[in-house]
Parts: structure tokens; sequence; C-alpha cells
């Protein structure tokens, strides 16, 4: 049940993205293109986010141009590209312009304090939101909750984190992959909805 | 070397390397600009960074307002060059090879199997975020109601952040 977006819908859509992300994109971008605008599933979105997420560099902004090749090749991701980030930069050297000004009204600061708590609630509800959406395998939740903690208590380098992540993620996916091709016969094309390895054999 | 060339090779070299986008990117900055290079000072590093991640946009652009605070309208422009060419080039070169491979058995399987690393960063940087934005005591509880509100109701997630910057107007 996606809707091909057109390239005025991707660049209108990325700008509204971009223009509403108040401390990082992700809340957003998920809620406009999964929730509002029905682009791609839940499931396509946190498998391009994620190849966005081990890529350096903005992971939205990484996002929007494999999107958009996706999409439309270079056009839909330049696209993308200019929609996410265009606006944005222009409010922001305006505002840099202004800050000496605007900075030293009390009320704009306790406002931002309470901006950014929520901002921060935003993040946090939308990586639970779409990992109940998701329903990931056990061993799926454990290596996520063992990233969380290596990068916030152990403080452990971006890097290594995706170094050995990755590998471990892909290895115990490709392994439910086969587990459950040994099993029953799998839906042949990869575009029908269940071909999630993320399921477990029962629920579909 | 033109500034424009400098600040594109700095922030280029910078991005590269920052894997899980901005927040990575926030200390190496910092290390380069004030510690190494001594191009603006500790207090106004920390101004430009809390400006850019206040106002709404991606937090990458921190490093464009960096660059034109350093060198006006042609280090703005390295530096946002800096910072999204070189990555944009490999994330376009990686959807090249995602397509190509398509029908590949294995491709939708292992991307998959990045998913539960994407959320779990996801997570940390929700908590760094918490973290950062506790400078008042109820700071936390506007962090779990918003969290709340986003993870349960199916609505616009901005009403969290209006409702946050109220609730600052009146407890602060």
């Amino acid at each position: 049940m996606t809707a091909k977006p057109t390239l005025p819908n991707l660049f209108f859509g990325f700008m509204k993205v971009g223009c509403m992300a108040f401390g990082g994109a992700q809340a957003v971008a998920r809620r406009v293109m999964v929730e509002e605008r029905h682009w791609l599933s839940e499931r396509d979105y946190a498998e391009l986010l994620a190849l966005a997420h081990v890529l350096p560099g903005p992971n939205v902004g990484n996002f929007a141009v494999m999107f958009g090749r996706r999409e439309y090749g270079l056009a839909g991701a330049a696209t993308c590209v200019a929609g996410f980030f265009g606006l944005p930069l222009c409010l922001l050297v305006g505002l840099v312009s202004l800050y000496g000004y605007v900075g030293q009204y009390a009320q704009v600061n306790a406002a931002m304090h309470g901006v950014a708590a929520a901002a921060a609630g935003l993040v946090l509800g939308t990586a639970l939101r779409m990992g109940t959406r998701l329903k990931p395998p056990p061993e799926a939740i454990g290596l996520a909750l063992a990233v969380l903690l290596a990068s916030t208590v152990f403080k452990v380098p971006l890097l290594l984190i995706v170094a050995v992540g990755a590998p471990v993620g892909v290895f115990a996916a490709l392994r439910r992959a086969r587990a459950r091709t040994a099993a029953p016969a799998p839906p042949p094309d990869r575009r029908t909805p269940p071909t999630d390895a993320l399921k477990r054999p029962g629920d579909a | 070397m033109p500034l424009w060339l400098d600040m594109f090779l700095l922030f280029a070299s910078l991005s590269l390397v920052a894997v899980g986008g901005a927040n990575v990117l926030a200390p190496e900055m910092h290390r380069q600009l004030v510690d190494i290079r001594h191009l603006m000072d500790e207090a106004t590093f920390s101004q430009l960074l809390a400006l850019a991640q206040a106002a709404p946009g991606p937090n990458i652009l921190s490093g464009s307002i960096m660059g034109y605070w350093i060198g006006g309208v042609p280090g703005l422009l390295g530096a946002t060059l800096g910072l999204l060419g070189p990555t944009a080039l490999l994330a376009w070169l990686i959807a090249g090879l995602t397509k190509r491979l398509a029908h590949a058995p294995w491709l939708r399987p292992a991307q998959a199997g990045l998913v539960p690393l994407a959320l779990g960063l996801v997570g940390a940087s929700g908590l760094v975020m918490a973290q950062a934005a506790a400078s008042f005591p109820l700071a936390p509880v506007i962090t779990g109601l918003a969290t709340l509100y986003v993870w349960l109701a199916p609505l616009n997630p901005l009403w969290a952040l209006l409702a946050g910057g109220l609730l600052g107007l009146v407890l602060l």
C-alpha cells in the first residue's frame, strides 16, 4: 500500500522533514514518509535508514540520496537533498546573523530548553515505535540493546560499534533467513510483503 | 589555499569519518576548530552548536554555520559542500550497488540485519539528547512524556515539541 511520489512531492516532502527537524530529522522523516504519505512501508524505511546509518555523514541526508536515486535517479537524489537542506540552511544563516540579539531574551532560551527535552523524547519514541511495529526476533532486540549500551554506557566509538555490529546483525539475519528457507517455501518476489528476515517464522 | 577550499577539505575529512551523523561530528569539529586551529573560541563554538541544534533543520548544518562564522559566504559554501558532497557521493554509489544486487537472495536479509543496529543507534542518540537537555529538574519528565506520546499515539510528533516549548516558558 505504498504510493510513488512525484518529483515535486519529493521536494516538498523532504522540505517538510528538514524544516520540522528539531534535534535530528529521524522522527519527522519516518512520520512524513511512512505514516503520512505512505512512500515506503515500515520495513522498507527501516532497512534504507539502517543502510544510511552505517554510512558516514548525515543519516537522513544519506537516506535522501538513496531514496531519491531509487525513485528518480540523479534528478530524484538532487531533488531530495535540495528539499531537505535548502530552507533550513537559509534559515540558520539568517539566525546566526540575528543571534546576538535573539539570544538575549530569556524567554527564547526557556522555550528552547523545553523544546530540547521534548525533542529527545521524539527520538526515543521513534526508536520504540519502529521497534514495536517491526516486531524483531529476540536476537535482533538483543543486538539493538547491546548497541544502545555500548554507545551510551560504555562510550564505545561509533566506528567500532558499526564495524562489529553490522557483520553480527547481517550474519544473524542471514542465518534466520536460511533456517526459514529450509522449512517452508519462501515467497518468490522480494517486493511481496512478508519477505522479511526480521519476522518470526510463526507470525507470518 | 583559498578559504573555501580549506573549509571544503576540513569538513569533508570530518564528515567522511562521521559514522552516525551529526552527533559524532560535534566533538571532532570542536577538536579541529577550537583546540587545533583556533578558528573560534570555546564560547562561540558552544553558542553556534546550540543554535544549530535548537533551530529547525538537520544538525549537520551546525558545521555549515561554523564555516559561515569563520569565512562568510565562501566559508559557508565550502563547509556545506564538504559536509554533504563526499558522503552523498558514497551514498549514491551504495544505492546503485543495492539496485544492481536487488535480485540477489541474500541482499534483503542482509539489509534487514542492519536494522537492529539502526534502532540501537537511534535510541542511543535519543538518550544522549535527553542527557544534554536535562538542564532543569522537570526536563526528564518532559522527555518521558514526549517519548510515550510518539511511541503510542499515531499523531503528529510536533505537538510534543510545541508542548515542550510552552512548558519551558512556564517553568523556567
